[in-house]
């Protein structure tokens, strides 16, 4: 059986590239997928305990998370194609009305 | 033995209800109502004096009456009554203050019956009269201050009565602040024998209990004794305190007969009379009494004799007379002082007030250098004016005769043979200066203005009428206290030997060198200015010219106000200005309360910077708070 360093190794490293994208790229939709990888990799992580602990809570978690992933996406999406059609541009760093 | 008498506090608070009328009924109720209340409160007031006085004469010798209305301060074993005393010198303290205050209100009907402002006028004199009575009246040293104070404030607000001409105002707040000055030593004089009892487990502040705790405040009496003289001094108008009272003459004129001649400054003399028993104690203190007195007589005397305003002459000769008190309290002839004190309230409220009469006849003219020859115009003003003059330069048998020598003579016997002879020379000096007023203002050539000796005449009845009655006690006033052996003789002082500490001396005998020496220099004095003033005109003037320097010294009043001002109240406004206003209030306070309002702006102006609308520095600080109290577990659950 694979060891649970594995999962939990690449688990971290699928999330820290999602942490990565989110603050450093410029496009609002790939941020949005680094949000994504994060989430995912915070569900391998809880399949990959599940297992090693024999336990079917950690599965009924991800399920959970998927769900709020697909409803999340939705909206998510929904947002970018407003701001889209409002502003012409998908750039973060223009998109800063409310400072200062 | 001590009686309670619950009347005696009927004796301030009469006065205190003509306060309350004239304050809020006094412009409804009209001038008239003001004119019947006023004075007759006060006279109310001597008629509970003299009723109380008829039960203290039936009570054994060294009797009180005692009013005792609350508990007013109870801190601890320490505790303060509001309670009332009335002995053989309260009684004449109390005679003295309401006789003379209720003549000199009648008077004032006349004096102040054209000005708009006679509520006012008589609410303070109202009032005056209660913290005098409660000053005169109080049993223990709390409730005095009480008076003390409230007669200062009096006294402030009605010589600066007139407050819209600027300098009477500033007048009346140099009195004010003078007087602090003094109030400050008696409060500190008050803690002082506090302390020193309290040492010894006994807490009391009356003055009956006092006087039996000579072991106690034996260590701390010349201590207490001087702060409580710089009380004294600042009330009483003695040096170093006197320089309030001459410019206290700007008030109208009955308010300069009643507070600044009659009653309120004779305060120091009586509280030092009555703390006579804490004065024995401090020899050295009572030196300085004497010293203070008799230095102070003789200083204000000499200045008396240059001055040309009619007031400020009679306010000299006040500091000068109240100087003769202090001498007599200072060697211990306690008595002798309160004796001057009641005659010289005779006298001296009859002078201010004939003074008055003079003034109001000529539309407010004090110069003397503009008056004369009123004696064939105003003639009962001027009788009454010489009765008042004989009596204060000493003739016998006018009142001042018989007090002024008591305390010549004392001053004699107790071994101070300098300040004896600073007395006698200021008794010549004292009749000379009177009589240059006399002869100044109703003698010679009339030098009125003419648009005002047309229609001069006395004043009318409500204002002749206590001039007459205070003459005929300037004549007879003296009488009740005559030489050993003559008739009753020596009665006052018999009267008030059981509250009074009895002077260390036997007095001379009548008809010694002494006496006659006593008789004579008045009789120079006036001689004196007869021929200085009205035989030969030219003199004064050349004995002015031949010794310059002293008229000049004399004239500018020893530069004292100029010495006061450049050593004490320069440096005082200089301090107040540039460190206290600029200082501490610009920089220091101003600076924290605006120095807080700007930071907080100015930090918000720089804290709003990081709101920068940017998701993603949004997004970071996010990451380094959860970082850090994934940390935070980290470190508790997992290393510890």
């Amino acid at each position: 059986m694979t060891p649970l360093n594995y999962f939990v190794v690449l688990s971290a490293v699928l999330f820290v590239i999602g942490v990565a994208g989110v603050l450093l790229r410029r496009n609002v939709i790939v941020m949005f997928m680094s949000i994504e990888l994060m989430l995912n990799a915070v569900n391998l992580a809880f399949v990959a305990f599940g297992r090693q602990l024999g336990n079917a809570e950690g599965q009924v978690i991800v399920f959970f998370a998927i769900t709020v992933a697909a409803a999340e996406a939705a909206v998510g999406l929904g947002i970018i194609i407003a701001v889209f059609r409002n502003r012409m541009t998908l750039n973060a760093d223009e998109l800063k009305l409310l400072r200062w | 033995m001590t009686q309670q008498f619950w009347p005696l506090g009927l004796i301030p608070l009469l006065p205190l209800g003509g306060v309350l009328f004239a304050l809020f009924g006094g412009r409804r109720g009209g001038r008239r109502a003001v004119n019947v209340v006023a004075p007759g409160v006060v006279g109310l007031a001597f008629a509970v004096s003299v009723w109380s006085l008829a039960r203290l004469v039936s009570l054994p010798a060294g009797g009180a009456l005692r009013f005792a209305a609350w508990r007013w301060i109870a801190a601890g074993p320490f505790h303060v009554e509001m309670a009332l005393r009335f002995d053989a010198l309260t009684a004449i303290m109390c005679l003295v203050v309401t006789g003379v205050g209720a003549l000199i209100h009648v008077y004032s009907v006349g004096y102040m019956g054209h000005d708009e402002d006679y509520a006012r006028f008589f609410t303070y004199m109202n009032l005056f009269t209660a913290s005098m009575l409660i000053l005169v009246l109080a049993d223990n040293l709390v409730v005095m201050f009480v008076g003390w104070e409230g007669v200062g404030l009096c006294s402030y607000l009605l010589i600066a009565f007139w407050y819209t001409n600027p300098e009477y105002a500033y007048n009346g707040r140099k009195a004010f602040i003078v007087n602090r000055v003094g109030d400050a030593g008696f409060l500190l004089g008050i803690f002082t024998i506090v302390y020193a009892l309290a040492r010894g487990g006994v807490w009391t502040v009356t003055f009956a209990g006092m006087s039996h705790q000579a072991a106690l405040l034996q260590p701390y009496a010349t201590a207490a004794a001087l702060l409580l003289f710089l009380g004294a001094t600042g009330k009483s108008a003695q040096i170093p305190l006197y320089v309030w009272l001459p410019d206290a003459m700007v008030g109208p004129t009955p308010v300069s007969a009643l507070i600044h001649a009659a009653t309120m400054v004779t305060a120091g003399v009586y509280m030092v009379t009555r703390l006579g028993f804490l004065f024995t104690l401090a020899p050295a203190a009572l030196t300085v009494v004497a010293v203070v007195g008799a230095v102070t007589a003789f200083f204000a005397a000499t200045i008396a004799m240059v001055q040309t305003d009619i007031k400020r002459v009679l306010a000299y000769s006040t500091i000068s007379q109240i100087g003769y008190m202090m001498l007599g309290a200072g060697v211990g002839a306690f008595s002798a002082g309160i004796f001057h004190l009641m005659t010289h309230a005779f006298f001296k409220a009859l002078l201010f007030l004939c003074a008055g009469a003079i003034i109001h006849e000529l539309d407010g003219e004090q110069e003397m250098g503009r008056m004369g020859g009123l004696r064939g115009s105003m003639p009962i003003t001027w009788l009454t004016m010489l009765t008042a003059a004989l009596a204060i330069s000493g003739i016998p048998p006018f009142a001042g005769y018989f007090s002024k020598d008591q305390i010549l003579e004392a001053t004699f016997a107790s071994g101070h043979p300098t300040l004896w002879l600073i007395g006698v020379i200021t008794a010549g000096l004292t009749a000379f200066y009177i009589f240059r007023l006399i002869i100044l203002t109703f003698y010679g050539e009339s030098r009125v203005e003419p648009s005002k000796a047309a229609h001069l005449h006395d004043a009318p009845a409500v204002m002749t009428v206590p001039l007459i009655v205070l003459a005929l006690l300037s004549v007879g006033g003296g009488w009740v206290g005559l030489p050993r052996g003559f008739l009753w003789g020596e009665a006052f002082n018999r009267f008030l030997a059981p509250v009074v500490i009895p002077p260390g001396a036997e007095l001379a005998t009548p008809g010694s060198g002494l006496a006659l020496v006593m008789i004579a220099i008045p009789i120079v004095g006036v001689a004196a200015a007869v021929v200085c003033y009205a035989q030969m005109p030219g003199l004064p003037v050349l004995v002015a010219y031949k010794a310059r320097l002293l008229d000049s010294l004399l004239r500018h009043k020893y530069y004292v106000d100029e010495l006061y001002n450049a050593v004490i109240a320069r440096p005082l406004f200089w301090v107040a200005a540039y460190v206290l206003h600029r200082g501490v209030d610009g920089a220091v306070i101003d600076g924290l309360v605006n120095g807080t309002g700007l930071t907080l702006l100015e930090g918000g102006e720089e804290l709003r910077r990081t709101e920068s609308g940017n998701v993603q520095h949004y997004a970071l600080l996010y990451l380094c708070g959860a970082l850090g109290i994934g940390a935070y577990y980290l470190y508790r659950v997992v290393i510890r």
